[in-house]
């Protein structure tokens, strides 16, 4: 599968990051280079190894399901570039 | 007084103990020496005024008989954990005034234990990188040149500035994070110890995510005693990370005192591979002998899947920072560039945002997670993650722990394999493979290269089995008797 400008382009839309229309081909370039790096582990056979879910041999513990911290707006919004009345300010979404 | 950032950790703790100085006293020959090496650009941020009146306040709990493990010990935090009302980077544009009204559980029992912060050290940006050259704050120069040649080296990343610290004499230990080898590399590049403890030792909250399923803290020291001690510390369960280890944490100092007699340290021979030059050969036998000598009996070993354990890095840890990075989005924190709509705002934020290493892991971990590529790619890595894992849980069922090089080479210079990410990559060869299984490592800084720079030697554990590995460290610390120095040491005529 080669990995075209046009690749790069929808990737980078889909991960919001703008990318100038000049770096895309070098980008490219460096991606299917690291990409074709990794595809050597198709050589080894896999059909019957299970993916690994979890690093160590724990089980994720329980806890109640009840609030446990919580009432620090100010602090939330605190590092905000923009808010407004105790919110996040954003550019309008909807016309 | 002024030689006062010379000592060992454990020296420092012995000498506030016996009244010898003050952690004042200590702490301010640390911030002369930090004042005195900037040159090295080794912290983001100096937190001068804040660590003398911690200094203070821990004078007086020491007074009042109220000494914790770590207490007035002055020590640099990798600008990768959350600290309260202290500007956090993680040496990236993107969060540029970040100031966190929290601080990481890793740091708090640090301050509980009665540590003094100096500041936040530089990294390659979220932790991304081997040589701390992809820092939005410039990169930082290892203290370590090679012989009759100025030339700046790097510190090897992406812990570099802690690690420069450490060396250079700034602060008696350093936090680092490691998710490839972002402890051990370092600390091989700079002559220190690096400890990566067990995933699920040291709680992740409160440090900025990169990889979640890879990353650790872990202490950066000049000695195995002082890592022990400060992983002791920085250790233990913690409900808010639902992937930290709810068991004892063991008393890592008393581990040292082991010994390796009987010990079986296995020797992977995939570990040696192609294109390794004599002079690492021959330190990592030389390491063979010292233990051999120590008492403990080396066998070989063989993990199969080690040459497939970078690509499945490179697979495994892009994904998972393409997923915890898209929290930066120009709304909660950090920059913001504006734009028409909502969408553009978040893209302008974002390409400028980020460097292009970040920019580069964020797309391939995009990619290889998008629809149609996930079961070729992100599928196929944890399949071999399974395998790599199963490779070494068979290598622990014959030995105890395990025996190999940091890293394939000394310090390079800035600059150098920057234009070719695959060979910045190789850095992590040995160090990867660990991580992706989860286990303990620990690099010992255990000889000179050719032309007088450090280099490691290190060992690998079974989970949860630091105190084996402390152990062995200890043994491979004593017999190397490593004690050069650094050319840019504060304090030695710089």
């Amino acid at each position: 599968m080669p990995l075209d400008k046009a690749t790069v382009a929808r990737i980078a839309t889909l991960a919001r990051i703008r990318v100038p229309e000049g770096e895309l081909e070098g980008l490219a370039a460096e991606m299917e280079k690291i990409i074709g790096w990794v595809e050597q582990l198709d050589e080894v056979n896999t059909d019957e190894v299970p993916p690994m879910a979890s690093v160590v041999d724990v089980d994720l513990p329980w806890r109640a399901d009840k609030v446990s911290d919580g009432d620090c707006r100010d602090k939330v919004l605190a590092n905000a570039p923009d808010k407004a009345e105790g919110f996040f300010a954003v550019p309008k979404v909807i016309e | 007084m002024n030689e006062l950032n010379r000592l060992t950790m454990a020296q420092a703790r012995d000498g506030l103990a016996q009244g010898e100085f003050t952690s004042v006293e200590l702490t301010q020959a640390h911030i002369t020496a930090l004042e005195s090496s900037r040159e090295l650009n080794s912290f983001v941020t100096e937190t001068p005024e804040q660590a003398l009146a911690a200094a203070k306040d821990s004078d007086v709990r020491r007074g009042k008989g109220e000494a914790g493990s770590m207490e007035g010990l002055p020590i640099a935090i990798k600008d990768l954990f959350c600290t309260e009302g202290v500007l956090t980077t993680a040496s990236s544009h993107i969060l540029d005034g970040f100031t966190p009204h929290y601080e990481s559980t890793v740091t708090a029992n640090l301050w509980r234990a009665g540590a003094v912060m100096l500041g936040k050290t530089n990294l390659d940006e979220f932790a991304m990188g081997s040589a701390t050259v992809s820092s939005y704050y410039g990169p930082t120069v290892n203290p370590w040149q090679r012989q009759g040649d100025d030339k700046p080296l790097v510190p090897g990343g992406s812990s570099g500035g802690s690690a420069a610290a450490v060396a250079a004499r700034l602060a008696l230990g350093a936090t680092g994070t490691d998710t490839g080898g972002s402890i051990r590399q370092p600390a091989s590049f700079c002559g220190i110890v690096g400890v990566k403890p067990t995933y699920g030792r040291c709680s992740r909250w409160g440090i900025v995510a990169f990889a979640s399923s890879l990353d650790q803290a872990g202490p950066m020291t000049r000695t195995v005693r002082d890592g022990a001690m400060m992983l002791g510390a920085m250790a233990g369960h913690d409900a808010k990370d639902s992937t930290s280890a709810d068991r004892p944490v063991p008393d890592f100092e008393a581990a040292l005192e082991k010994g390796v007699k009987g010990l079986k340290v296995g020797i992977p021979e995939e570990y040696q591979m192609e294109g390794m030059s004599a002079e690492l050969l021959a330190l990592w036998d030389q390491g063979k002998e010292w233990l051999t000598a120590a008492g403990a009996e080396m066998v070989p070993v063989s993990l199969p899947h080690t040459k497939y354990a970078l690509p499945t890095y490179y697979i495994v840890a892009p994904a998972e920072a393409s997923s915890n990075l898209a929290r930066y989005d120009g709304v909660r924190y950090g920059l913001r560039v504006e734009g028409g709509t909502l969408q553009e705002m978040y893209e302008n934020t974002r390409g400028e945002g980020f460097g292009d290493e970040v920019t580069r892991r964020i797309l391939i971990g995009t990619y290889v997670l998008s629809a149609g590529y996930y079961d070729a790619y992100y599928l196929k890595a944890q399949k071999l993650r399974t395998l790599i894992s199963r490779d070494f849980r068979e290598a622990f069922a014959k030995v105890d722990v395990l025996l190999t090089p940091t890293a394939p080479s000394p310090a390079f210079a800035i600059g150098e394999k920057m234009d070719d990410p695959i060979a910045m990559y190789l850095n992590d060869v040995f160090t990867v493979p660990a991580s992706l299984a989860g286990l303990p490592g620990v690099s010992v800084p255990a000889g000179l290269s050719g032309d007088g720079l450090p280099e490691g030697l290190q060992l690998i554990a079974r989970p949860f089995d630091e105190e084996t590995m402390f152990a062995a460290a200890r043994a491979l610390e004593e017999a190397a008797d490593f004690n050069a120095e650094p050319a840019l040491m504060a304090g030695a005529g710089s």
